[in-house]
């Protein structure tokens, strides 16, 4: 029992990152490498801010988001910007060297030394006779919260619907007078606030900080809004929340335990044979 | 066919000369007894980073798909291939029997891997190819980092096939000859109709498909060449390092070739080489210096040269001040006149009004029922549909 | 009738319930030069990536010489002799001009050689790589382009881009040229040129010619027939004069 709420938890924070690479991917079709590394820099603004200046949780979590959200637009007007209407290969490099850039950055920033931060005790509660902590809990509440919140923006308003004009035909969006460059700045803003988000409720879970942090859980995330079909958001929740579950129960069975990241990878590789569109993903006619 | 010999062109023998000159220092080294192990070991390093790059540079610069999980394949080549060895050498009295017969193995398995990997990616459009190779390396090292016999997590000692400088045939010797061999086959594929089928693809796969290109067939078959090629830097790596441990074969490692392919010019051999040569000389050179977190500085450098060069290189508005450096025009002859320039004129004759174009007429003729409704937009519009004109 | 280089027969396509063609049947004659016209968005380009493979139908079928094509992929249509050139263009721009149409080369029979022959360079390859580089001189030629045959293809003016994308469906050695918009962007001199060449293809290589053009004198001073199409649906099919002044042409060009 305590192993699924782990995994809902784990996937909750899959899930919000993966709605990063997935709307990235929707609106901007490319992949936004660097996107886990804004996990770590929002974990670091935490650790500054808390650690150093000694301020509380909630301005930690405010000054976070406000970074990663500049963060994520500086990086799409440096990097990505003048790229626009080259190969999606060039893109795809540089993306790669932003996020070689940032963990490199953070690293000569802060060492490679792991540095320890503490959130504060949240206690556990009793849920179904587990013992289940209040933060797994409330990442899980809140991670809800915000992915309604989400689907509640791209479908309800004026700037979501921009936003899925934009994915679906970049030129003709132009045309009826969208500014393509601002809603893919607001995309990249808002995947890289939902990425602090992620940053915090990772924190809560493993209360350490370091350069590479974001790598991994970036990686995983990844693969999980490929496995829910990238450019669809309720596939990169889908895929976030069985991803975090899958590794977690992987995790608690000794025999299987070693190779819980070739399985995750593995299963990526199978949905990508089977379905290659992932779970929920759309099929796109080439234009010719 | 006399009068093709004026096809010799020196340009395309460069690759050969640069290793050629390579080889043959460290041979007069030696011969003079100038060649200390770490210098003949660096030669090793030198030799398959080359293969690797080069490899890739075929997979990203000529065909122009991603892969990140070069390292992987490379991984399975070491692994298997010093496996093999290890099993062999006991039977085998010659060493670099041995040697090549497992290279030939490690070869074969990352292309075995290689055809599995690439078989569903390449069928896919975009940047599936980088995900699931990226996937497929982690696969490798954490499979490889927990089966017993391949070591666990202390990694597979090779010692019983590891060379050293005492031995007669230097391990540095057998490694550049075969960089000549993958260089040798690599420049042979780029300079024959498959080398022109393959760059069509990367211009412009839809123009290569309707020009009867089999364009899964020539994906599949340069990106299982490279995983080939990768796991005979692989094999060589096994003989040369103890233990062949699984960390070394990271992400990190991928993306170090990448950035000799970067570094060196996409799609240009002679440029991998000297990158690849270069970047392991430094590396090599700096490891002493640059421990703890200045270690970072190294992928801080990757990271800029990744950046700045691929921008540089790709940014559509920077074309004009990439064409003003570019050597023709830095050193060049002075050409009387650019051709594209006359692109422009041919767009103003275009609208000249003798030419009726019935589409223009048409644009403000709206059928009834047909009329543009902007709430359409909202309910997902047919992709990609009737987009002609 | 056995006459008939393509045949379609109720072709159609429709993309999530829009249909964006339907109910087209061609039959175009041994060595005819044919036009499809259309306002735009008429779903002329839709027939071309049907004809290709690009697109499935969805209803109908098609035959080339005979042989049913429907369902075939891109390369297996290319290589029983259906071959095309594009709205905006797509040549292989960083490839010289001479490459591009060697690319078009790439699957005659006479210039076969494996790749095997080709990483170890024996003779094959080098006879092969002189042949392909002579056809492709030769092709160049019918188009005036032996000269910029050693630029690269994106430095060509528009005009010429033009002509060479035909040249290089031209090298695939096709039964039926699909030319999509040939003259869009060319001078009135050029359209001329282009016009003399598109009839020497027809005269001098046997070839069947389907082509989609705005230039309505580059239509009516080539074609033998026309099918007009509107909102993907044939609007009247005949000998060029007599569909260019029909009624309900002019209605759905000019407007009532």
């Amino acid at each position: 029992m305590s192993v699924l709420f782990d995994g809902l938890s784990l996937g909750a924070i899959y899930a919000m990152i993966a709605l990063g690479y997935t709307m990235v991917y929707g609106i901007a079709k490319m992949l936004n490498f660097a996107h886990g590394d804004i996990i770590m820099v929002g974990a670091y603004a935490i650790y500054t801010t808390m650690v150093f200046w000694g301020k509380g949780l909630w301005v930690a979590v405010i000054g976070a988001a406000v970074l990663c959200t500049l963060m994520g637009i500086l990086m799409e007007k440096l990097a990505y910007k003048p790229l626009r209407g080259a190969s999606p290969l060039a893109v795809l490099i540089t993306a790669i060297g932003v996020s070689y850039l940032l963990q490199s950055l953070a690293q000569l920033i802060f060492g490679v030394t792991p540095r320890p931060v503490n959130l504060g005790s949240f206690g556990s509660v009793e849920i179904l006779g587990a013992s289940i902590p209040v933060s797994t809990v409330l990442t899980l509440v809140i991670g809800a919260v915000l992915m309604a919140g989400l689907t509640l923006f791209v479908n309800k308003t004026n700037t979501g619907r921009a936003m899925q004009a934009v994915s679906e035909d970049r030129g003709a969006a132009q045309l009826m007078g969208v500014n393509v460059n601002f809603i893919i700045m607001i995309t990249f803003a808002i995947g890289s606030a939902l990425a602090a988000a992620a940053s915090v409720f990772y924190l809560m879970q493993i209360p350490l900080v370091e350069p590479l942090l974001g790598s991994m859980p970036g990686i995983k995330a990844f693969t999980a809004a490929v496995i829910g079909g990238i450019g669809s958001i309720p596939g990169a929740m889908i895929g976030g929340v069985m991803l975090g579950v899958i590794e977690k129960i992987c995790l608690s069975i000794d025999a299987i335990k070693d190779y819980t990241t070739a399985i995750e990878f593995g299963l990526l590789i199978l949905i990508l044979l089977v379905r290659p569109i992932g779970l929920l993903g759309k099929k796109r006619r080439e234009k010719v | 066919m006399a009068k093709r010999k004026s096809d010799f062109k020196l340009k395309n023998y460069v690759c050969y000369i640069l290793v050629a000159v390579m080889f043959l220092y460290a041979l007069v080294l030696q011969m003079m007894g100038k060649l200390p192990k770490s210098t003949s070991n660096l030669f090793v390093q030198i030799a398959y980073s080359i293969i690797l790059a080069v490899s890739l540079n075929l997979v990203v610069g000529f065909l122009g798909e991603l892969s990140l999980g070069h390292a992987g394949f490379m991984c399975v080549g070491a692994y298997l291939g010093s496996y093999i060895a290890i099993a062999l050498t006991s039977h085998i009295e010659s060493k670099l029997l041995v040697l090549l017969i497992s290279m030939l193995c490690g070869g074969l398995a990352a292309a075995f891997f290689g055809f599995v990997v690439g078989l569903p990616a390449l069928r896919l459009k975009g940047d599936y190819l980088a995900i699931v190779t990226l996937a497929f390396g982690e696969i490798v090292r954490t499979v490889c980092k927990n089966l017993p016999f391949f070591g666990g997590a202390m990694g597979l000692s090779t010692v019983a096939i590891k060379y050293d400088t005492r031995s007669s045939t230097s391990l540095y010797i057998v490694a550049f000859i075969t960089v000549f061999v993958v260089l040798f086959l690599i420049q042979n594929l780029v300079r024959s109709k498959h080398g022109r089928a393959i760059t069509a693809i990367r211009d412009n796969e839809i123009a290569a498909r309707a020009m009867g290109i089999n364009v899964t067939f020539y994906k599949l078959f340069v990106f299982v060449f490279a995983a080939f090629c990768a796991g005979v830097a692989g094999v060589i790596f096994g003989h040369f390092n103890t233990p062949v441990l699984y960390s070394k074969f990271s992400f990190n490692y991928s993306i170090e070739i990448l950035v000799m392919v970067v570094l060196g010019g996409m799609a240009s051999i002679n440029g991998s080489i000297i990158a690849a040569a270069l970047i392991t000389y430094v590396n090599i050179a700096l490891q002493a210096k640059l421990t703890g977190d200045l270690a970072a500085l190294k992928y801080l450098i990757y990271a800029l040269i990744l950046i700045v060069l691929v921008i540089f290189n790709n940014a559509p508005r920077l074309a004009p001040i990439k064409e003003a450096l570019s050597p023709k025009n830095l050193f060049g002859r002075l050409k009387k006149r650019r051709p594209g320039d006359v692109s422009d004129d041919a767009g103003e004759w275009a609208n000249i009004p003798t030419k009726i174009r019935m589409d223009e007429i048409l644009s403000t003729d709206v059928r009834p029922g047909n009329e543009f409704v902007p709430d359409k937009e909202k309910k997902a519009p047919v992709k990609g549909g009737p987009n002609d004109g | 009738m056995a006459d008939a280089m393509l045949r379609t027969e109720n072709l159609g396509i429709s993309f999530g319930g829009l249909k964006a063609v339907q109910d087209l049947n061609l039959e175009i004659r041994r060595q005819q030069l044919y036009g499809l016209v259309g306002p735009n968005g008429a779903g002329k380009t839709t027939v071309f990536n049907m004809l290709t493979g690009v697109y499935q139908p969805t209803f109908g079928t098609f035959y080339l010489d005979g042989e049913e094509l429907k369902g075939k992929s891109q390369e297996k249509i290319n290589h029983r002799g259906i071959a095309r050139t594009f709205q905006n263009i797509r040549l292989f721009n960083n490839m010289s001009v001479i490459r591009n149409v060697m690319v078009g080369l790439h699957n005659q029979p006479e210039f076969r050689c494996t790749p095997a022959e080709s990483f170890l360079r024996l003779p094959r390859h080098f006879s092969t790589e002189y042949a392909m580089r002579d056809r492709a001189k030769e092709i160049l030629r019918i188009f005036d382009l032996e000269e910029e045959r050693n630029n690269l293809a994106c430095n060509l003016p528009y005009g010429k881009q033009r002509k060479l994308e035909i040249a290089r469906a031209l090298a695939t050695n096709p039964k039926l040229l699909l030319l999509d918009e040939p003259a869009a962007g060319m001078n009135p001199y050029e359209t001329e040129d282009l016009m003399r060449i598109v009839r020497g293809l027809r005269d001098d290589y046997g070839l069947t010619i389907l082509l989609i053009e705005h230039d309505m004198k580059f239509v009516s001073g080539l074609c033998d027939e026309i099918t007009v199409l509107n909102f993907g649906t044939v609007l009247t099919q005949g000998p060029t004069d007599r569909a260019l002044s029909d009624p309900e042409v002019i209605k759905a060009y000019i407007g009532e």
